[in-house]
């Protein structure tokens, strides 16, 4: 059974929040969105989530000693070893169980949360690492496409002409010019291991996700597109609205890869052109005046175009294929 | 009934992890500490300890699993070596401002680069200031002993603090020697089980472990990781004498050696203390008054035993396996700075020795007493032990 608005709208009213009000993320930020919808989710299904963070926007905003925002366990370590420390709780609580030194029976699933720096860059080789080693635990990226919490540095998932300050927008250069790592791949390659794209602007696909996810006997990895609406320059109410348009010009596919088969989860009926998304995020906009941008827009308008016909592709010839 | 066995130091700090049976080891191998992480993985595949290991991708994973599991409830230990100590030591500062107990067998190796993968106190002294309880082992028996010492002490509810078992590269952890292994139920009776306060897996009791810190308290926290290494001075003489109960081996903050009316004192940590008694015992033959003072703690620094144990001596002559490039080596400094207060000061010199690995021989330690006994040492001239000018 899928989670359902009627188990969420149960939690809602007995008023038991793992992730409280009181944070201190910015109006319109989409983080607190995706740690509120996937531990809910995870009670929702009747698990006690037990919670890690990277060192990030999410973590500092959330437990500012001596408060926090986490009526659930939860721990931060640093940057880049959220995956490395929550395989250390996941390893101590298959120990203190077989050793019958567990206080609850209660079944416990560990999340952990990164954001894109920590994840798809310096925290790579320790997810790689978690999940290779097949710990059981969800990770959990919000990815807003760039080192917001310092302000605003470029990624490996800054995407070409966004403005960022370790790679502005010059007289010679359109910002960044390289493409968003492929994260999801990277993961899914790792073969056994639930994989997935999710969105702001479809908090269901995303809870069904998260709840395969918990599901899944071993690592699961979401990837979130999640705006940093300071660092979008977009208006703080339009978070959802962008990621919206992010599914529908093929920018942000949402798809999953479970155990090396491929499945899309939501195939919009009609695209809208890559720039339509370009246009409607501020950090483009010194982009959009350079000379270059056209030559820009089209080799984007490529890509997701061909990476969607690739999707297609893959769910196709990797039907009922399961590779572990 | 205790059994003695010819085992090397490696395998000797591996029978203590085995008999402390701990919740989580997470492990990456280096030289020279693989043969610890070899030989518990062997306990573990062969069943003789149910303790899950986390075969991590690098050392600074280890430690972060490490600090995961703490974290979480779990008894936890690790070991590494020079460079992995290195890539650690991000999560080395944290670990112990988490006031976790983790127990980590350090393999001495010098820290690159160059690289070289043999025996020098680089590494130990690199997070000399990182907040672990730090002790010294001269040989494979101490390097036992104080693993099952640091495990006692560092779950102590007032200290709550992380330790480092120090041993040499290579010379300890390689070399084979006679062993007396405690039987196993005495030490896990010693040991006890860990009871942790506040485990992250207590999901009734929910807490945020590791959260941002600003001013307003991050100077209270620093101040009460510095009370837990008070307190763990208070309690290593308690821990030591229960401890010489169940093994008959006597620790202290200082191993002295032939002190009782000594006038020429060599300070060394570690294996080349078995050298320096041997260059000690050769001196009082011919009637020279000579002693040796061998820190076991490194950390909390025993400075009032340092200072009693040195006031009033003609020379102290204090060796280090390690440079601190600009400044005075580390434990000269360091008993240099405990000897302040000392009513008569003796004569001081400082000698660099063995970096890399290089061999270090009786003529070698008998250097340092013969410039003391000749009247010249000089405090303020760093002097190297069988470097090639």
């Amino acid at each position: 059974m899928p989670v359902n608005m009627k188990q969420l709208i149960n939690l809602v009213e007995k008023e038991d929040w793992p992730f409280t009000q009181g944070h201190r993320l910015c109006p319109g930020c989409n983080a607190p969105m995706v740690a509120k919808w996937a531990t809910m989710t995870a009670k929702a299904l009747g698990y006690e989530p037990v919670v890690g963070a990277a060192t990030g926007c999410l973590e500092v905003s959330t437990t500012i000693y001596p408060f926090t925002a986490w009526n659930i366990p939860y721990i931060h370590n640093a940057f880049e070893n959220v995956a490395a420390t929550i395989s250390g709780a996941e390893a101590a609580y298959r120990s203190l169980k077989n050793r019958g030194k567990l206080k609850t029976d209660k079944p416990i699933k560990f999340i952990a949360f990164g954001g894109d720096g920590g994840t798809y860059d310096i925290g790579l080789q320790s997810l790689s690492g978690a999940v290779e080693r097949g710990h059981d635990f969800l990770y959990i990226l919000y990815d807003n496409e760039g080192y917001m919490n310092t302000g605003n540095q470029r990624s490996g998932s800054t995407p070409p002409g966004a403005d960022a300050t370790t790679e502005p927008v010059g007289k010679v250069k359109t910002g960044k010019v390289q493409f968003k790592k492929n994260i999801v791949e990277i993961i899914g390659a790792h073969e056994n291991v639930y994989a997935a794209t999710a969105s702001t602007s479809d908090p269901f696909d995303f809870m069904a996700k998260v709840e395969k996810g918990l599901k899944h006997e071993g690592p699961a990895f979401i990837a979130v597109l999640a705006p940093c609406v300071r660092f979008w320059r977009i208006p703080e109410s339009t978070g959802p609205k962008v990621t919206k348009l992010a599914v529908e010009t093929k920018y942000w596919p949402l798809y999953e890869i479970d155990r090396g088969v491929y499945k899309i989860t939501r195939k919009p009926r009609n695209f809208k052109p890559i720039e339509e998304y370009i246009k409607s995020i501020g950090r483009f906009r010194k982009a959009l005046q350079h000379p270059e941008y056209k030559e820009m827009i089209e080799e984007m308008q490529k890509y997701v175009d061909t990476r969607w016909e690739r999707l297609l592709k893959l769910e196709e010839v990797t039907k009922g294929m399961y590779l572990r | 009934m205790p059994t003695k066995l010819a085992i090397t130091g490696a395998a000797a700090v591996a029978h203590a992890m085995r008999q402390i049976n701990p919740d989580v080891v997470a492990a990456y191998p280096i030289t020279p500490q693989t043969p610890i992480v070899e030989y518990f993985a062997q306990f573990v595949a062969d069943g003789v300890v149910d303790t899950v290991m986390v075969p991590v991708e690098s050392e600074h994973s280890a430690m972060s699993a490490v600090v995961g599991s703490a974290a979480a409830g779990a008894r936890t230990m690790t070991a590494t070596a020079a460079n992995g100590l290195a890539l650690m030591f991000e999560i080395v500062y944290i670990a112990a401002s988490m006031r976790l107990p983790i127990v980590m067998p350090i393999v001495n190796r010098a820290l690159s680069g160059p690289i070289n993968i043999h025996g020098d106190h680089s590494d130990a002294y690199a997070v000399r200031d990182s907040g672990w309880i730090q002790l010294f082992s001269e040989n494979s028996q101490e390097a036992y002993d104080m693993t099952i010492i640091a495990t006692k002490l560092a779950e102590r509810e007032e200290v709550l603090t992380p330790a480092m078992v120090n041993l040499d590269g290579f010379i300890t952890s390689h070399g084979v020697e006679g062993v007396e292994i405690l039987d196993d139920e005495v030490v896990r009776e010693f040991v006890g089980q860990w009871e942790p306060k506040y485990p992250l897996l207590d999901i009734d009791n929910p807490i945020t472990h590791g959260p941002l810190d600003l001013f307003d308290y991050y100077f209270e926290h620093h101040r009460q990781q510095q009370e837990g290494l008070k307190n763990a001075y208070k309690a290593l003489p308690e821990v030591f004498a229960e401890y010489e109960k169940i093994s008959g081996r006597k620790y202290d903050f200082l191993d002295l050696y032939r002190m009782e009316d000594a006038e020429y004192v060599m300070v060394v940590m570690n294996s080349a203390a078995s050298t320096a008694k041997y260059v000690v015992d050769e001196l009082r033959e011919k009637g020279i008054k000579a002693g040796l003072v061998k820190p076991w703690v490194f950390t909390p620094f025993p400075k009032k035993e340092i200072l009693e144990a040195l006031d009033g001596r003609k020379a102290v002559m204090v060796l280090d396996r390690a440079m601190s490039f600009g400044k005075e080596a580390p434990l000269y400094s360091l008993v240099k700075s405990a000897l302040y207060e000392a009513k008569e000061r003796p004569m001081m010199g400082t000698y660099v020795y063995g970096l890399g690995g290089r061999d270090v021989t009786p003529t070698m330690l008998h250097v340092p007493f013969e410039d003391a006994i000749k009247g010249e040492l000089d405090p303020n001239e760093e002097r190297y032990l069988g470097l090639k000018e």
